[in-house]
């Protein structure tokens, strides 16, 4: 990977900047939710009838769905009906081929958020999927990629050059009925990235996705299907940033990763979504499906988020280890400051033979942010031999905030192997005077100490990856010091 | 160098320092002893910028009004605390957070900040003063480290920051003959005439390795005596028990 990602890393690092609107004209469904709707984003993309037929089936399901309650956190309800959930941005001059072709507009804003498509595809070895509210504006490297016989696009253009490869995985992992938001989103998921790796192959660069909200009160609806043949291996980072806004924004993506025998998916999240003002108002509602399964023998999935944004975070990205030998990871940093509030964690679910699951998860709370970490650890039947550790550590920093731990075991096979590791604890006035003494102050001492306990997750990212998420929480906890 | 006039401390309205005053010359090198619970320790932590404590008096350090200044401001002013109970910090390295408060001490004195490859040359050569295992550098501050290893550490943060006025509080406790040997040898090293030590130690033994210039005895809060090495010897022989003895200063020197 090369090292000239500074500028794309912009976006998920220092002070909340990309609180701006680019003036891009819409082009909107109208506002709120019904049979029309769907239809209507399936024919804005020329869907196949299949696809629509699959669309329609999760809707009609998601209306005998009640929005899930048992999660640790606190909003006001949302109004399905008072959310656009379509919108694309509309180019100036139709049908932009290559990068200088691209809307002068959306290159400004790319700008602002530090990432140049151009420079991008000069300088760096990333391949950049580029989503402005809910729709590809551009793609990179994919002559290099294809080269590999990788296949990395949106998944609307998936949709129409691979579609058989879409329609037997779609789903196969988070199918459409499994939960009240990912059901919303198997109806109206509007974009997303699409990922596929050969037998064989090793994917020659990591891949990134940027996500971007942009539209007012425009709810998104992402959709991530990454499949690793036989054999192959591909590194896929995601990073967020949304604008400023007052009202707060629905997200509902889903990612589906697909492993098969021997194969291998790493896949990093940095997440630094508007995460409201420090009375609470405002800020990202992110309600967000992510599973892996681990289909082939031998294969292995690791998950690794820093989430230091929105206002609600509600993520459990897991791994179904179905596989024998198979292996899945969750390496987790959650921060939440000001009101912010995160209910998250993994879930393991070990089916196949000698599978081993990892977990270590990091949160930290400031301020008046609640953290709860919530994971379910399944050993079924036939698992024998299954393995399990788990370590949840929690910071506090202040009096004000809270940690709560929700760890959810399964055994049903006697030699399985399961273990539970917790701790809690606060910065110290000691720890702080200590840094003092060497002349250290305080504001410089809390980052580094947070640093310091997120580290064993850190060093599961990509380099520049980590050095962000390392300064991105050094922003994010300023003004909670003190 | 430091002047300290009737000086007092409390700590959720328990006084612990009731009017101590003490004169520091540069080069010189001061013991204080005395029973646990008289106040050794609160002075070092008063002295060091402690913020837990109510302090009032006068403590003034090359002109300064010490008390006015914040711990990390009296650290770039060359005072330096190794601390009885080193904290462990988890995750962060061991040099990463020597270089980081040593830019932090070179930035407020207007100073250009010491990249990786010097610092690196640096904690080398002090490494070998202090005996320091190198190992010890690469994992967390204090982190898992032994009682010895922690105190070593201190010593060695001390040869690094080369403060012009040293507190060591109880260094020799829980090290054994040859790592007190070792540390006084380090400590030694960098004794000069520009720099002061303020020794705090419950026993004698100490001072047979870092010879000071004066000796103090507290009890209660104050000093109650002061002479030259020699008492540091009288006590050891009489113990502390002919002072008036801490009725009420309570535990935790």
């Amino acid at each position: 990977m090369s090292t000239d990602n500074a500028k794309i890393r912009e976006l998920s690092g220092r002070a909340y900047k990309y609180g701006f609107v680019s003036d891009l004209e819409s082009d909107a469904a109208p506002r709120g939710l019904n049979e029309d709707v769907v239809r209507l984003i399936s024919a804005k993309k020329h869907e196949p009838q299949w696809l629509l037929d699959w669309r329609l089936k999760a809707y009609r399901h998601w209306l005998t769905m009640r929005e899930p309650t048992w999660q640790n956190v606190h909003y006001a309800p949302i109004d399905y009906q008072d959310i656009i959930y379509y919108s694309a941005p509309k180019p100036k001059t139709p049908g932009p081929r290559s990068l200088d072709e691209v809307d002068p507009e959306l290159r400004t804003m790319f700008a602002k958020l530090g990432i140049s498509l151009a420079e991008q595809e000069r300088l760096t070895g990333v391949a950049v999927d580029a989503v402005v509210d809910s729709v590809s504006v551009a793609t990179t490297f994919k002559r290099k990629l294809a080269e590999a016989g990788v296949i990395f696009c949106s998944f609307a253009e998936a949709v129409q050059q691979h579609p058989e490869l879409v329609r037997k995985y779609l789903g196969s992992v988070v199918p459409y009925s499994d939960n009240f938001f990912a059901t919303l989103n198997s109806a109206v998921f509007s974009d997303g990235s699409f990922c596929y790796v050969p037998k064989g192959v090793r994917c020659p660069m990591e891949l990134s996705t940027y996500f971007r909200i942009n539209a007012a009160d425009t709810g998104q609806f992402e959709r991530t299907l990454i499949v690793a043949e036989q054999g192959a291996y591909v590194s896929y980072l995601e990073g967020c940033t949304a604008p400023m806004r007052d009202n707060n924004q629905l997200h509902a993506a889903v990612v589906e990763l697909v492993a098969l025998d021997d194969a291998q998916i790493k896949y990093a999240t940095v997440q630094n979504w508007y995460p409201g003002d420090a009375e609470g108002r405002g800020g990202i509602f992110n309600f967000v499906t992510k599973r892996g399964k681990c289909a082939g023998r031998g294969s292995k999935i690791s998950w690794t988020q820093v989430e230091t944004g929105s206002a609600i975070t509600w993520k459990y990205p897991g791994v179904i280890l179905q596989g024998d030998d198979s292996v899945g990871e969750f390496y987790s940093v959650a921060l939440t400051a000001n009101h912010q509030q995160a209910d998250t964690g993994t879930k393991m679910i070990h089916i196949g033979r000698n599978t081993r699951s990892t977990i270590l998860s990091k949160g930290i709370s400031a301020g008046h942010g609640q953290n709860t970490y919530r994971g379910l650890v399944k050993v079924q039947k036939a698992a024998s031999g299954a393995r399990n550790h788990t370590q949840c550590d929690s910071l506090l920093l202040g009096s004000q905030c809270g940690a709560h731990t929700f760890p959810y075991v399964e055994v049903k096979n006697p030699s399985a192997r399961v273990e539970h590791e917790a701790s809690t604890s606060k910065i110290g006035d000691e720890q702080l005077f200590y840094c003092r003494q060497r002349g250290i102050r305080e504001e410089d001492a809390v980052p580094m100490i947070v640093n310091g306990f997120c580290r064993e997750v850190f060093k599961e990212l990509p380099m520049e990856f980590a050095v962000e998420a390392q300064k991105l929480l050094g922003v994010s906890l300023e003004g909670c010091i003190g | 160098m430091l002047e300290i006039e009737d000086l007092h401390a409390s700590v959720e309205g328990h006084e612990i320092l009731r009017g101590i005053s003490l004169r520091i010359g540069a080069g010189e090198v001061h013991a204080i002893m005395g029973p646990n619970g008289s106040g050794k320790s609160t002075l070092a932590q008063v002295l060091a910028g402690n913020p837990s404590y109510q302090v009032s008096g006068v403590a003034r350090y090359q002109g300064k009004d010490l008390l006015d200044l914040p711990a990390e401001a009296r650290a770039a002013a060359g005072i330096f605390l190794a601390f009885q109970y080193p904290v462990e910090i988890p995750g962060v390295g061991n040099l990463y957070f020597l270089r980081t408060a040593l830019n932090a001490i070179r930035q407020q004195r207007g100073l250009e900040e010491l990249d990786a490859m010097d610092f690196l040359a640096l904690a080398k050569e002090r490494m070998q003063l202090v005996e320091m295992d190198p190992e010890l550098m690469n994992r967390a501050l204090n982190e898992g480290f032994s009682g010895g290893e922690k105190k070593r550490n201190e010593i060695f943060q001390m040869a690094i920051l080369q403060p012009s006025l040293a507190i060591l509080d109880e260094t020799d406790s829980g090290l054994d003959i040859d790592a007190l040997r070792s540390v006084a040898a380090a400590v030694n090293a960098l004794r000069s005439a520009e720099r002061a030590l303020l020794l705090i130690t419950h026993y004698q033994r100490l001072l047979d390795y870092i010879v000071p210039d004066y000796v103090h005895v507290m009890a209660n809060g104050r000093i109650v005596q002061s002479g030259d090495k020699d008492l540091a010897v009288e006590l050891e022989r009489h113990g502390y028990a002919h002072f008036d003895a801490p009725a009420a200063a309570g535990e935790g020197s």
